[in-house]
């Protein structure tokens, strides 16, 4: 059972076991406005928790994006490369950046749930 | 296209309301609540501008007029156009130096017959108002149209939009400028604009500001466009920002600008020089400048951005990037900045440290989407 964890910074971790799919939240695309451009990871660095691991662009602006947890990458969306507007149309889906094999799933505890995160913006508007 | 901030309240242009009730996300710009884009995004904007047309406030920029026989020969001594030889209806673009050559701020002037319009920087318009008292408020009247708002429509559509709301604007072309009347509002229309496209700059009253407005968006071409877009097409048409590419730091000379210096201004010209730093300005001429503002097109997808370092081949710091990014209509990074003189030519290759990495660049011409002007 996949479970999905939030971060403060619009990261978004789906856990697949050992697993951890990256990417960034619907709010944080909408934030941004068109991503023209995603800087992924080489495969196999490895990543604290908070460190910058990817990068996006938008016509106005780079953002930073940060490893939620701790690990090493193992794959990345070579797809966003050539489409990077896929961030824009599926943040929590299809436009996901990288995975990372978790080294610390404890780390996954301090992340929010759904209905945190969902607070948590609804504070920030 | 943040600018420094401070905590006093930002001002708003006429059009604050309707901004807000077309959605915009508003930003501070220049001590303005500014619309850096509607719900549709910058892309969006960026292409309806080059295909359509698209409303823009830039209301918070300054418009003065200038009244007297002496205004144009009194505007000559601090700015660096020719404008005794500026014919009634005709444009130019100016520049105010400092007395070491610098730009203090770039500038429009239209000869309105019987005063001088003129539009600068919103970021500058309270020291330029101040420079034009200290300097010339003696030899003709200043006076600032607080009471006026500026609309830019831009576009291949601007013109048949136009036609409809005055038609005498089809008797216009590129850097003229007249008195109009645009569905009923008694305005002064330049065309010319900040994209790169055809296109007119309206100065309206205030009070009608809003109706006018409203007007424009009804008409089937036009649609609303923020800041944000209006960054990104002018660094396609290769023109300057205020600021971050030209600065008091930055001569006419090195910011590949001696056009804005009058013909007769310069040496060899019959009124030549007469504008504070001439003297450095006509150095920097005969001697070639230091370095050069240049286009720079990144070779990869990586945009470089205001302040990425520009390198050599062996990493030897040549120039930095003063405005960069993604270019919708070029399909790719763009950017302009300054290099050293020896690497300004087209072609040089560079390289952008992006990140801390070296990305190839090269040098490329300053328009990066060819200018579609309306010269008749």
């Amino acid at each position: 059972m996949a479970s999905v964890k939030f971060t403060q910074e619009h990261e978004w971790i789906r856990v697949e076991g050992t697993t951890g799919v990256v990417g960034i939240t619907n709010y944080a695309q909408e934030q941004l406005g068109d991503v023209v451009y995603v800087e992924l990871p080489d495969i196999g660095r490895k990543v604290m928790k908070g460190q910058q691991a990817a990068v996006v662009e938008s016509v106005k602006a780079a953002s930073e994006i940060y490893a939620p947890v701790s690990g090493e990458v193992t794959e990345v969306n070579g797809a966003l490369a050539d489409s990077p507007g896929g961030v824009n149309q599926d943040a929590q889906g299809n436009g996901w950046f990288f995975k990372i094999k978790i080294s610390s799933p404890t780390e996954l505890e301090g992340l929010m749930d759904e209905a945190g995160y969902a607070a948590f913006v609804e504070g920030l508007k | 296209m943040s600018e420094p901030q401070s905590n006093a309240p930002l001002a708003r242009t006429p059009l604050h309301g309707l901004h807000v009730e077309l959605g915009a996300k508003m930003v501070p710009f220049a001590g303005y609540d500014m619309p850096v884009q509607y719900p549709t995004g910058i892309l969006a904007e960026h292409n309806h501008t080059r295909s359509g047309a698209g409303l823009f406030d830039v209301s918070h920029m300054g418009q003065v007029r200038l009244d007297g026989a002496e205004a144009a020969r009194a505007l000559e001594s601090i700015s660096t156009a020719d404008l005794q030889s500026l014919a009634v209806g005709r444009q130019r673009y100016d520049l105010f130096t400092n007395d070491q050559g610098g730009i203090l701020d770039d500038l429009m002037v239209t000869n309105a017959g019987d005063h001088l319009f003129v539009v600068v920087n919103a970021a500058c318009k309270v020291q330029d108002v101040a420079h034009m008292r200290r300097n010339i408020g003696q030899r003709c009247r200043i006076t600032e149209l607080a009471d006026r708002a500026l609309l830019a429509l831009q576009g291949p559509g601007a013109a048949a939009v136009m036609a409809r709301l005055a038609p005498a604007s089809k008797e216009m072309v590129f850097m003229t400028g007249r008195a109009l009347d645009v569905a009923g509002h008694a305005c002064f229309v330049t065309r010319s604009g900040y994209t790169g496209e055809d296109g007119f700059e309206i100065s309206v009253p205030a009070s009608g500001a809003q109706a006018l407005a409203r007007r424009l968006l009804a008409e089937p071409e036009v649609k609303p466009v923020g800041l944000g877009a209006r960054d990104s097409l002018r660094l396609e048409a290769g023109l300057c920002l205020y600021g971050h590419d030209i600065d008091t730091s930055t001569t006419p000379v090195e910011a590949d600008l001696v056009w804005a210096i009058g013909k007769s201004r310069r040496p060899g010209g019959t009124s030549k020089g007469g504008f504070p730093g001439a003297a450095v300005i006509f150095e920097q001429l005969a001697k070639g400048p230091k370095r050069k503002r240049v286009g720079v097109k990144p070779e990869g997808r990586a945009p470089a951005r205001e302040h990425t370092e520009l390198t050599d081949s062996s990493g030897r710091r040549i120039g930095e990037i003063t405005s960069g990014g993604f270019g919708p209509t070029a399909g790719g990074p763009i950017a302009m900045g300054y290099v050293e003189a020896a690497y300004a030519k087209v072609g040089t290759p560079v390289q952008a440290v992006v990140r801390g990495k070296p990305q190839p660049a090269h040098v490329a011409p300053l328009v990066f989407v060819k200018t579609r002007y309306y010269r008749g």
